[in-house]
C-alpha cells in the first residue's frame, strides 16, 4: 500500500503520481489543465529575479521608495506590481557597510517569489539549509565572497508566512547611472544575500 | 552526508541550472512543472492555505533527511501534495493508488511499488 509516509523512490515514480494527481483533480472539476499551465507559464516566463531588480533599482534612485521599502516590503513591492497570492510577506532587509544580510528557509525552500522567482537548486540543498546558520562566513566564502571581520553577518531564517530580500548596497561609480541603467546590474544572488554587487568598471 | 556537505555549493547551481531570461530554467522536468503548478493552483482556489503546503513540505523533506532517503525536492514536493489532497478529502488514497497504477501499466513499465 501506498501509506503515509512511503517516500516517492524515483522520478518516473513522482512523475506518474504527479499525473494522476492531476487526472483525478481535473475529472472531479476541482482544477482545469488550462490553470495549471497558466501557473506554470507565469513562474517560468513572468516571475523573475528582473522584478526584484526593478525593486533594487528604484529603491537605490528614490529615497522615498526607499524608506517605504524597508518599512513595509509587501506594499512597497505591491506599488511597482510585484505581489504574489500565497499570502506571504515580504521584509527587505538593507545591507550595508557594516551588515551583510543573507537569506536561508532552513526548513524547505520559502523564497519571495514575487520578487526572485523560484529558488535556485541550491537554496533548496540540504548543505545550503543546514550549513549558513552555523557557518555563514564559511559557506559566503564558497560562494566566493569574502566578508572582513568588521561587516556583522545577519542569518535570516524564511518562513511560509514572512519571507525576505535583501537590498544590496549600491556599487560605487554608479551613483549617477539612470533608474534603468542600475537594473541590468542587480543579480539574484545579491538579492539573497550571498553575493555583492560589483562596481560595473571593474 | 560529510563529503556531500564539503561540496562548494555554489558549484552545484551549474548542474541545474541553465540561464534564461528570468534568471534561470525553474523545472528540470515537465512533470516538476506540474506538481508546482498544481499546488499553487489549488492554494489560488483556496482549497488550503500555502503555510498548510509548506508545512507539510517541510516535515516531509525533514523525514527524508533525517532517512537519508535520496528522494530529490519534486518527488518529495508530490508527495506532500498527494498527502494533503488526501487530508482535505480532494481525492481518496484508493483513487489515487488505482490511477496511478493504471498510468504504470499503461506506460509497461516496471515499478516495484511493494503493492498487492
Amino acid at each position: 500500500m501506498n501509506r503515509q509516509g512511503n517516500f516517492v523512490r524515483s522520478e518516473s515514480d513522482a512523475a506518474l503520481r504527479t499525473r494522476a494527481l492531476e487526472s483525478l483533480l481535473v475529472e472531479k472539476g476541482l482544477l482545469t489543465t488550462d490553470t495549471v499551465d497558466k501557473v506554470v507559464e507565469k513562474y517560468e516566463k513572468d516571475v523573475g529575479p528582473l522584478n526584484g531588480a526593478r525593486v533594487v533599482a528604484r529603491a537605490w534612485t528614490d529615497n522615498g521608495y526607499r524608506r517605504r521599502l524597508l518599512e513595509n516590503g509587501t506594499a512597497a513591492i505591491a506599488e511597482l506590481g510585484f505581489a504574489g497570492r500565497e499570502g506571504a510577506e515580504i521584509v527587505v532587509l538593507e545591507n550595508t557597510s557594516t551588515v551583510h544580510n543573507v537569506v536561508v528557509c532552513t526548513l524547505c525552500s520559502c523564497y519571495p517569489w514575487p520578487v526572485l522567482g523560484l529558488p535556485p537548486g541550491w537554496y533548496k540543498s540540504f548543505a545550503y539549509r543546514s550549513r549558513l546558520v552555523r557557518e555563514p562566513r564559511a559557506v559566503l566564502r564558497e560562494f566566493d565572497l569574502h566578508l572582513p571581520e568588521s561587516v556583522e553577518v545577519r542569518v535570516w531564517d524564511s518562513n511560509s508566512d514572512l519571507r525576505y530580500m535583501v537590498l544590496p548596497e549600491q556599487p560605487e561609480g554608479t551613483e549617477d547611472f539612470t533608474e534603468e541603467a542600475l537594473v541590468p546590474l542587480v543579480t539574484r544572488d545579491a538579492m539573497i544575500g550571498v553575493a555583492r554587487i560589483d562596481s560595473p568598471s571593474n | 552526508m560529510k563529503g556531500q556537505i564539503d561540496r562548494k555549493i555554489a558549484d552545484a547551481e551549474t548542474t541545474v541550472a541553465l540561464p534564461r531570461q528570468n534568471g534561470e530554467l525553474v523545472f528540470e522536468a515537465p512533470w516538476e512543472a506540474r506538481a508546482f503548478g498544481l499546488a499553487v493552483a489549488l492554494c489560488e482556489k483556496g482549497v488550503y492555505e500555502w503555510r498548510e503546503f509548506s508545512a507539510a513540505l517541510a516535515s516531509r523533506i525533514a523525514a527524508a533527511e533525517k532517512e537519508n532517503d535520496p528522494s530529490d525536492y519534486y518527488a518529495r514536493w508530490v508527495a506532500s501534495l498527494e498527502e494533503l489532497a488526501i487530508e482535505k478529502g480532494l481525492v481518496a488514497r484508493g483513487q489515487l493508488t488505482a490511477r496511478t497504477a493504471r498510468f504504470a501499466s499503461d506506460r509497461h513499465e516496471d515499478h516495484d511499488h511493494g503493492q498487492v
